[in-house]
């Protein structure tokens, strides 16, 4: 058998990764990509907590569900913002978005 | 070493392989089909876990709708420069750092936690995990109230989307 051990690893790399690519991407559809690996980590620990814990209760696969609906909300706004940014300023990297700079 | 232990080996190293690829590669398309990999890896490990509900639905919405929706957007948003310049910005390395020492601050928390190496207790016989939460996210003692706040951001989220992006010239 697995240890819980093993998972909360894995998902603690995926958000790791995950964390990387948000901080150090240019692209905005990219940065983008990295908030789903970091969803998808958190989405790994709340099943394996339900998979080890009270398995009658179904807490974290009802969680997980509410976080697939967000994350597709996430994904349809976010998408949407950049397209309407790359209408107006023809760029999607991140650093030429720099209106409210000064 | 189990059957199951070698196939979680493998799959959480492919998953976490596809998932550097995502955030290193430099072509947009092809980062977009690692993170369709990643979350194949993803969907296997649900079903180790007993899971096989939310496996299905991770393929089905994550790859099926959430990874096509991305490289629909790589695919309008592309210049001709898009691909030339680096992928990753001046600072990289900070961002680097920052996901190394959280990996290793979870890594610490999670090793001194009594719960740590815990085995997973035997699913009882006759237990039905799909049947189970259907009950549970429509009775009015579980999850109906979120199940109905989350399809009102659903609908929130396709009206902002259909707004921002719809072209008013």
């Amino acid at each position: 058998m697995i240890p819980l051990s093993w998972y909360l690893i894995l998902a603690a790399g995926l958000f790791s990764i995950g964390l990387f690519g948000v901080l150090a991407r240019r692209n905005a559809v990219a940065i983008l990509l990295g908030v789903e690996l970091m969803l998808n980590a958190i989405n790994i620990n709340l099943v394996a907590f339900w998979r080890y814990g009270e398995v009658s209760t179904m807490a974290g696969q009802v969680f997980t569900i509410i976080v697939f609906a967000v994350a597709a909300a996430e994904v349809a706004v976010g998408l949407a913002l950049v397209i309407s940014v790359y209408r107006r300023r023809n760029t999607v990297v991140a650093e030429e978005l720099d209106l409210l700079k000064w | 070493m189990t059957a199951e232990q070698i196939i979680f080996l493998i799959v959480g190293a492919v998953t976490l392989l596809a998932g550097l690829m995502v955030v290193t590669v430099r072509n947009l398309v092809h980062a977009a089909l690692w993170l369709v990999a990643t979350l194949f890896g993803v969907a296997i490990v649900y079903a180790l876990l007993n899971a096989g509900f939310i496996a299905v639905v991770q393929v089905v919405v994550y790859i099926g709708a959430i990874a096509i929706l991305f490289i629909f957007a790589v695919m309008l948003t592309r210049r001709q420069a898009a691909d030339t310049g680096p992928a990753l910005n001046k600072n990289w390395w900070g961002g680097a750092l920052m996901s190394v020492l959280t990996f290793a601050g979870l890594a610490y928390l999670l090793q001194g936690w009594s719960g740590f190496s815990k085995q997973a207790a035997a699913i009882p016989s006759g237990f039905d995990a799909v049947s189970q939460l259907g009950n549970v996210l429509t009775s009015p003692q579980g999850y109906v109230l979120p199940f109905e706040v989350a399809s009102v951001l659903l609908l929130a989220a396709l009206v902002g989307a259909v707004y921002l992006a719809f072209n008013k010239k």
